[in-house]
């Protein structure tokens, strides 16, 4: 992994920055200023938290024209499952996960 | 405007002309890219295909830009499935990077469309490919569920 593991797992270790993901993995390809639309965070604090998740490469950001837009990188998290989850544990783990999944939209139904 | 991209970064403790020719050439592209092959000539203007392992054209389109072992565009249309093939053609993007002892790899691949079902179908199989590319170019071995073609499709 050629983002360090520690900078993944501290880039992941505040709620802001998964927000911050969420946000991205619902629309991608946003520029700061939408990321920052109904947010209780300033800019600054969402440029400084953005900068975490880019050196994390969990974010990655290209230009378009005068834009720069910003993307979720799932890479560095799928590394992270296929290291320690590996071949091995993933039909289970689906198994597990769609139950889950069907449980809680049982209780939320 | 209206647009669906993806743009994947991996960091891949290799040389960029390994990774060119892993990205390239079918004795690589199959042990990590679920069996399948490409034909072209590789060069500007050539013709893309993505062959799957029964013989079928997965998906196709020609050479736009190419600068190896930095470079590859292409424009890249499904053609397995019917509602998918009708989105027309995408624009698929490789850049190499090299820096100390990594090769940062960066894939991008967007379509004139908003909610494209292409972006979306090519976005949820790149990521285990890549972690598969990556894994084989460092450790010799591709991932588990990659070197074949999926059961029914």
């Amino acid at each position: 992994m050629g983002a360090d593991v520690d900078k993944v797992f501290k880039a992941l270790a505040a709620p802001e920055r998964r927000l911050l993901l969420d946000r991205l993995r619902a629309d991608n390809g946003q520029t700061l200023g939408q990321l920052c639309t109904h947010l209780e965070m300033t800019r600054q604090a969402v440029t400084r938290h953005l900068r975490l998740l880019e050196e994390a490469t969990l974010v990655v950001t290209i230009w378009r024209g005068r834009e720069k837009l910003h993307y979720l990188n799932p890479l560095p998290i799928h590394e992270i499952a296929e290291r320690w989850i590996g071949k091995y544990e993933r039909g289970r783990l689906r198994v597990l996960a769609e139950l889950k999944t069907k449980l809680e939209e049982e209780n939320n139904g | 405007m209206a647009e669906s991209q993806f743009v994947y970064v991996t960091y891949i403790r290799t040389t960029a002309e390994k990774l060119w020719r892993a990205l390239t050439e079918p004795e690589f592209t199959r042990q990590f890219w679920v069996g399948t092959a490409q034909e072209c000539a590789w060069k500007p203007g050539a013709s893309w295909k993505l062959m799957a392992p029964d013989g079928r054209v997965a998906d196709a389109g020609e050479v736009v830009e190419i600068d190896p072992p930095r470079k590859l565009v292409l424009t890249w249309q499904n053609h397995l499935f019917p509602e998918i093939t009708a989105e027309g053609f995408s624009r698929m993007t490789y850049e190499l990077e090299a820096k100390g002892g990594t090769v940062k790899l960066t894939v991008t691949h967007t379509i004139e469309k908003s909610d494209s079902k292409l972006i979306k179908a090519v976005g949820n199989g790149w990521p285990h490919i890549l972690a598969s590319l990556k894994s084989l170019l460092e450790t010799g071995e591709s991932l588990e569920g990659t070197n074949r073609w999926p059961e029914g499709l």
